[in-house]
């Protein structure tokens, strides 16, 4: 290698860091620090901004923040378990049952309500759910039902939105393990008289557990940061954690109780996330791929 | 069990009925809305009135059809715009990003690529409000020292841009270096044997391997502008985009144009993926 090359090595280098490092350090490092810092400011009566932990202690002491955070974790956790549930059958049918015609038809059709985008699909859901909905129009004519089921603005609807916007992030990681799954392994627990369960669960779960992690992962943080579902699913008395972090932000204009707020979200996000790594030893670039 | 094994009967239908089920659950919300928009009724419910267009060309004071709703325009005018700018950027950067982090060694790559992943788990939401504090810090810190006022410091259209930038990247950087992955790193050292310089090599050898994923990618990162919320709710400034104008509609003021909207939405969306669907064929 002579210098000209070496010379040239680092040109390309330079090239490449320097517009990345701009990307991490302003939009990643920096917003987040400002996002600490503010957490840890109030004004004074002067106007002036002095460090404090009155964001934190407000938090802690009005009940309706931390049941709020308490009911949006486990209910994260929740739908993340559901996602599961929904998806896994669907992903083996879709590369181990079916033929890869239909499944290339109808991978399409999964993807589609993802690309669409979320309001689009949140607000089908409305139509479908409301008093004079859909579902209760087709109920109510055939005679089911005589007056309207309330569905819209509750849990059930909460769920179904934040189930439907988050469960092709499942089906997808476990798809792509279930891919390299070798047929002649479950041939050959079936040959050796094993049933259907345990040839589920002790070879096909298993066998898919990275996909079902990062599954997990994605579908979780969708879930936990989500603000569509719970505000026009949930209606008002969903209590979903990002809907304080916006009113603070775009209603009461307080932003650094705010700041705290999503700083609080942040912490409790990743450290779920990194609990589910540590616990199946799996790393964080796998998740992404 | 998998297609080489014998089941039996009723657990084959019970499994294909589970199937149909989750499609149908998919399916129904958007076919709702879509059914929707040619209902000829000043709600968004059934019963059938019979079947009409007046929800994208009527220009009447009770029924403003979609392409009357200059506001619902311009809307999707500012959504298309930053998407371009939106996907130029991302693709740019996150290109760079795949190539750094697949061929290059140096010191805290490690870090830089956690960085780079950090997206993918932080809610949209934090983005938001993170890039929020910061610029309008910056911008206060501007005006303060310099009585300067940048417009790109306040809530507006350029800062939108920057925010979608900064998660779409990421999503960029993975889709390219999946296919990067699989690149045959011979054929660049034989160019350098050829007395190309690196650059060259990348620009002659490297991208056009890439380019399927590179043309992905900024599809890819158009759609994840046009359809983003969480972060774009706290960035916008005087021209919203079309989901926050939607959002707000929604919210306040539903006619059936939603549904001529989204039906549009959805139609451009199968179009695309069906586009996409026949030109894999075609390459198997």
């Amino acid at each position: 290698m002579n210098s000209n090359n070496k010379y040239n090595f680092n040109i390309t280098f330079y090239l490449l860091v320097v517009p990345v490092l701009i990307w991490l350090i302003f939009m990643i490092v920096i917003p987040h620090a400002e996002l600490l810092i503010s957490s840890f400011q109030v004004e004074d009566d002067m106007g002036d901004m002095v460090f404090s932990f009155a964001n934190y202690i407000e938090f802690f002491s009005q009940q309706i923040y931390w049941l709020t955070f308490v009911k949006t974790a486990t209910y994260s956790i929740a739908v993340t378990l559901l996602a599961f549930i929904v998806a896994f059958p669907i992903a083996f049918y879709l590369t181990k049952v079916t033929s890869k015609k239909n499944a290339s038809f109808l991978i399409l059709l999964l993807l589609i309500p993802l690309w669409v985008g979320e309001l689009v699909t949140v607000y089908g859901w409305m139509v479908l759910l409301g008093d004079n909905g859909v579902i209760n129009h087709f109920l109510m004519t055939t005679g089911i039902i005589n007056d309207p089921l309330n569905m819209l603005y509750t849990d059930f609807s909460m769920i179904i939105g934040l189930l439907y916007m988050s469960v092709l992030f499942m089906v997808i990681p476990i798809m792509s393990t279930l891919h390299s799954l070798d047929d002649s392994l479950i041939e050959a627990a079936c040959d050796l008289g094993a049933s259907k369960w345990v040839i589920f669960t002790r070879i096909i779960i298993p066998y898919s557990m990275p996909g079902i992690i990062s599954g997990s992962i994605i579908v979780f943080m969708l879930v936990i940061g989500d603000y569509l579902a719970p505000n026009l699913l949930g209606g008002k008395h969903s209590l979903w954690f990002t809907e304080q972090i916006y009113n603070n932000f775009l209603t009461t204009f307080n932003w650094n109780e705010g700041a705290a707020f999503g700083f609080l979200l942040l912490l409790l996000s990743s450290g779920i996330i990194w609990l589910a790594l540590k616990l199946s030893g799996q790393k964080l670039d796998k998740v992404g791929s | 069990m998998i297609r080489s094994l014998p089941n039996s009967s009723f657990y084959r239908i019970a499994y294909g009925a589970y199937v149909f089920l989750f499609f149908s659950f998919l399916v129904m919300p958007l076919l709702a809305i879509s059914v929707l928009a040619f209902n000829d009724s000043n709600f968004i419910s059934l019963p059938w009135n019979g079947f009409t267009l007046d929800w994208f060309f009527s220009a009447t004071d009770d029924r403003q059809g979609l392409f009357a709703d200059e506001e619902l325009l311009a809307s999707i005018v500012t959504s298309l715009s930053t998407g371009f700018f939106v996907a130029v950027l991302s693709t740019l950067v996150g290109t760079f990003a795949a190539l750094l982090f697949e061929e290059e060694e140096f010191q805290l790559k490690g870090l830089l690529y956690f960085l780079a992943l950090a997206p993918l788990v932080i809610p949209g939401v934090i983005l938001g409000i993170s890039i929020l504090l910061t610029a309008t810090a910056a911008g206060n810190h501007i005006e303060n020292t310099f009585a300067l006022d940048v417009e790109l410091f306040r809530p507006s259209y350029w800062l939108v841009v920057l925010g979608q930038f900064s998660f779409a990247a990421t999503y960029v950087m993975l889709l390219v270096s999946a296919r990067l992955k699989k690149f045959d790193r011979t054929l660049e050292e034989a160019a350098l044997s050829l007395k190309a310089t690196r650059l060259e090599a990348i620009w002659y050898v490297t991208i056009p391997f890439l380019r399927p994923a590179i043309i992905g990618a900024f599809v890819v990162a158009f759609i994840l502008s046009f359809s983003n919320i969480n972060t774009t709710i706290f960035l916008i400034g005087s021209d919203p985009t079309l989901p926050i104008d939607l959002y707000s509609r929604i919210r306040f003021s539903s006619t059936p144009v939603l549904n001529a909207v989204s039906f549009l939405i959805v139609l451009t969306i199968s179009g695309l993926a069906i586009i996409n669907f026949f030109a894999n064929r075609s390459k198997d």
